[in-house]
């Protein structure tokens, strides 16, 4: 079965999806793909979203069968009737919303399905540990195994996902958007990883929206749009602007339209913000029409002060004004009452309910103007709906449609649609456009460059330098709970960034 | 929404196809005043499931409902054995104020003490039994102690069908424009489908979740008075395990016990089919045996099919976290 192979130098494919197709009611998520993947080598799998590429994984990984087409391991057609069926085959993967268990710990949470046996087929709790602290420690991860999942943030969830997909012996690693809740550290200790796993021969495939990423690691791409194959070749071959234009069909030029913005009087003041043990001392102030930017590494407090400020936990001390008056906000509702809204950074938990329409998950905060006499409108809803989610460059077959059968990626978009559907006077964006594809990139950054310069305060949270100098008027950068500088005009570069951020002083020295 | 909607046109089936084999034995079952005495006699399961189906929506359960109907149903049958001559809507009034607040109990102690809500139910259910042998001292209380107003209201005929049935078609109406048509509405199917998300929203989840015990407590209180009055007697163990044929009634009904998926006709749906059975078989006449039998045999047929259509939605939970990338 030598055939396969997609060029003479090249070994033959390990993994191979050929006409691949997978249709959900109304969307045809995959249409006759295909995709090889080598041994030794990482394969960056590139495209919109809803082009299909997590359908892909979850063909690949046993969680959805195809309709037609066929899955080849050296050559030979295979089936995985059940994820368990995959994982045999040494079929692995790294989602990026992972899917693990709260209430168990860490090594737990590595384990589960094939934990270590002792005597009498009774788990090995010892060595379970032992391994779980051994692929932890090897992927840089500073986690107790024993603690509980619960207790960890996103960031060291995720990499407990990594080290789980690392416990089981696969050929075949797969990694769907695994770079978006790390911090640049954390980045690199996985593209050391990534090169480990590469020199052991597995085969990788890597999904990512970010193209320095996709340059820094994958040795050969695939392009897919709205279902389809559009190509595949090396990466020595290409650069970015071919595969965008791949991508989109198009080539997108302004990434960050900025726009000039007057700004305004004061709209929001902290002062003195603190907690016991998440941040201290946050001082700032917010005016009108202007983007505010918050910058720092993953796990500088910068969502914890967010959702305090917006009554989701209680600050030790610390006082708001909204538009000069002291404002109480003790719980988001009381937020969202003073016009300040947040979209939170973990989307899938705390954003949008799955099982509802799009429409209904938008107008959930805004039924108040939707609705007449106490009772919802729909031709309002779907309007109000509709308004917002085209901005953003949602793609959905229809507005009636559950946002749980949603692409990852448009999920957030829903989610952004139904915030600034509030019309608020202040919107705290947490990582607005994590797992949102270049195209929608620009859609949303335009949008919201467009409702700034219309008076709209907003406070970006972004740990992604060419987002915060792209679209910020003014940055504040957090490190550790504490705000280390506020910048903006020259002193704005992404050295300076990275500096406070990092706690490295002028000379180079850790401060 | 398309599986829900085929998954009503189901039960809706299977209810007509039950009709047509009882026909087959005893055409007397489906003649129109029969099925509108069936209507009538399922009525207070109807009136409880769409109760349970709104604290079940917020991912909670609610036991208590039988035993607050008895308690409620009680206190209205020693009302009206003290004051013969106070007006039956007043009584009606009390029922409601009273299931009410047996419900808000409930819902304080979930809401703002954080203890699980089977948890709270089991309890308070036993509370409220206890509470009537305290009040009544054990005794029944019959039908000639109770004035004639009092029992003759739910058996007033409209247009064929005695008042108790309206008020089922009346909560049902009630309910059905709350859950789709009102902000509030929106917020329990909120709260269910994802509370992070919900409380992100600015949607309280307690209370969202202590309106619910209060809605279901209400509706309680209100098939307490009816029940009482139709049967005729009130003592203790009236309605004994009735809170199961509720939850029943729901789950066949399409909601979800993860919370956040359901509607009210697949509720009164739901409620019929069982209740159908429970009529129909008696009256076919098989021996009570198989009367069991078969009642409980198609309770686990209708869960079956249930968590089988229901594993779309077990898989979206794992969607939650894998479609999302
Ligand atoms: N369970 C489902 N039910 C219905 N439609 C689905 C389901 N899963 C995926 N889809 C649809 O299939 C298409 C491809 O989705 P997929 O999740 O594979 O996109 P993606 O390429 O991973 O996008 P993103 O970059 O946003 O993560 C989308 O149109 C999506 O709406
Ligand atoms: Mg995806």
């Amino acid at each position: 079965m030598g055939n396969l192979a997609a060029d003479a130098s090249a070994a033959h494919p390990v993994l191979a999806l050929d006409g691949i197709t997978k249709t959900f009611p109304g969307v045809k998520a995959l249409d006759s793909v295909r995709l090889h993947l080598f041994p030794g080598e990482v394969t960056a799998l590139i495209g919109e979203n809803g082009a299909g590429k997590s359908t892909v994984v979850k063909t690949l990984t046993g969680i959805y069968q195809p309709d037609s087409g066929q899955i080849l391991m050296d050559g030979q057609p295979v089936q995985f009737p059940t994820a368990q069926s995959a994982a045999d085959a040494g079929v692995t993967a790294i989602h990026q919303e992972t899917v693990l268990f709260e209430e168990l710990s860490v090594a737990e949470n590595i384990y589960i399905g094939h934990a270590p046996r002792g005597a009498f087929k009774m788990i090995d709790r010892r060595k379970m540990r032992d391994d779980a602290a051994r692929i932890l420690t090897s992927i840089g991860a500073k986690i107790d195994p024993m603690v509980r999942l619960k207790d960890l943030g996103i960031a060291s969830r995720h990499l407990v996902a990594i080290a789980r997909a690392l416990s089981i012996d696969a050929r075949v690693v797969i990694m769907d958007e695994p770079t978006a809740a790390l911090s640049q550290k954390e980045i690199e200790e996985l593209y050391e990883l990534v090169d480990h796993l590469k020199a052991q021969g597995k085969a990788i495939l890597f999904i990512s929206h970010k193209f320095d990423e996709i340059f820094r690691i994958a040795d050969r791409w695939t392009v897919f749009r709205d279902g389809q194959f559009i190509g595949e070749g090396l990466m020595s071959e290409v650069d970015e602007s071919d595969l965008v234009r791949r991508m989109v069909g198009r080539s997108v030029d302004q990434i960050y339209p900025k726009r000039a913005a007057v700004i305004g009087n004061e709209v929001l003041k902290v002062v003195g913000y603190s907690h016991a043990t998440e941040f201290e001392d946050i001082n700032f102030t917010l005016n009108r029409g202007e983007i505010l930017g918050f910058y720092g590494l993953v796990g500088a407090g910068r969502s914890e002060f967010m959702q305090s400020l917006i009554g989701i936990t209680r600050p030790t001390k610390g006082v708001t004004r909204v538009g000069g008056d002291i404002c109480v906000i003790r719980s988001p509702a009381d937020a969202v009452d003073a016009g300040i809204v947040y979209v939170p950074e973990d989307r899938g938990k705390q954003g949008a309910i799955l099982d509802m329409p799009i429409f209904q998950n938008v107008t959930l905060p805004s039924l108040g103007r939707t609705s007449k006499n106490g009772f919802t409108r729909m031709a309002e809803e779907f309007a109000l709906a509709r308004t917002y989610t085209q901005r953003l460059d949602l793609r959905a077959a229809s507005l009636d449609t559950p946002v749980g059968s949603l692409s990852g990626g448009n999920q957030q978009k829903v989610v952004i649609a139904k915030w600034l559907a509030t019309k608020p006077r202040v919107i705290i964006l947490d990582e607005p456009t994590k797992g949102i594809d270049i195209g929608s990139k620009a859609a949303v950054h335009d949008f919201m460059s467009e409702l700034a310069a219309q008076g709209l305060s907003v406070i970006m949270v972004s740990s992604e330098i060419p987002e915060i100098m792209g679209m910020s008027d003014r940055v504040i950068v957090m490190r550790e709970g504490r705000i280390a500088a506020e910048l903006s005009g020259d002193a704005l570069s992404p050295e300076t960034l990275v500096r406070h951020a990092a706690g490295i002083t002028a000379k180079g020295e850790a401060a | 929404m398309n599986v829900l909607k085929s998954r009503e046109t189901i039960l809706f089936a299977a209810i007509l196809a039950l009709l047509m084999l009882i026909a087959t034995r005893f055409p007397g079952f489906v003649a129109p005043t029969n099925l509108l005495n069936v209507w009538a006699d399922t009525s207070p399961l109807m009136i409880l499931a769409l109760g349970q189906m709104v604290v079940i929506l917020t991912r909670c359960i609610d036991l208590s409902v039988a035993a607050n109907l008895a308690l409620t149903g009680m206190v209205c049958a020693m009302i009206n054995v003290a004051m013969p001559g106070l007006p039956v809507i007043v009584i009606v009034g009390a029922a409601l104020i009273m299931g009410a607040a047996l419900g808000a109990v409930n819902g304080l102690l979930v809401w703002k003490l954080s203890i699980p809500p089977i948890v709270v139910t089991l309890g308070t259910m036993t509370i409220f039994r206890g509470i009537i042998f305290l009040i009544s001292d054990g005794q029944w209380i019959n039908a000639h102690e109770m004035s004639a107003s009092f029992t003759a209201l739910p058996r007033i005929q409209v247009l064929g069908l005695p008042l108790l049935g309206w008020t089922a078609v009346l909560v049902a109406l009630i309910m059905g424009i709350m859950m789709s048509r009102t902000a509030p509405g929106r917020a329990f199917f909120a709260v269910g489908g994802n509370p992070h998300a919900a409380v992100y929203t600015g949607i309280d989840v307690g209370r969202t979740q202590f309106w619910a015990f209060v809605i279901s407590g209400m509706l309680a209180g209100l098939a307490g008075y009816l029940w009482i009055a139709r049967y005729a007697v009130a003592y203790v163990d009236i309605a004994g395990g009735f809170e199961l044929d509720v939850v029943a009634a729901c789950v066949i009904g399409g909601i979800s016990i993860a919370g956040g998926v359901g509607t009210v006709v697949g509720t009164i749906l739901g409620a019929l089919f069982l209740g159908l059975i429970k009529n129909a078989l008696p009256v076919v006449d098989i021996s009570p045996f198989w009367q069991l039998a078969i009642s409980g045999a198609a309770i686990i047929m209708a869960v079956t099919f249930n968590s089988r259509t229901g594993r779309t939605k077990g898989r979206i939970i794992l969607k939650s976290a894998e479609i999302a990338q």
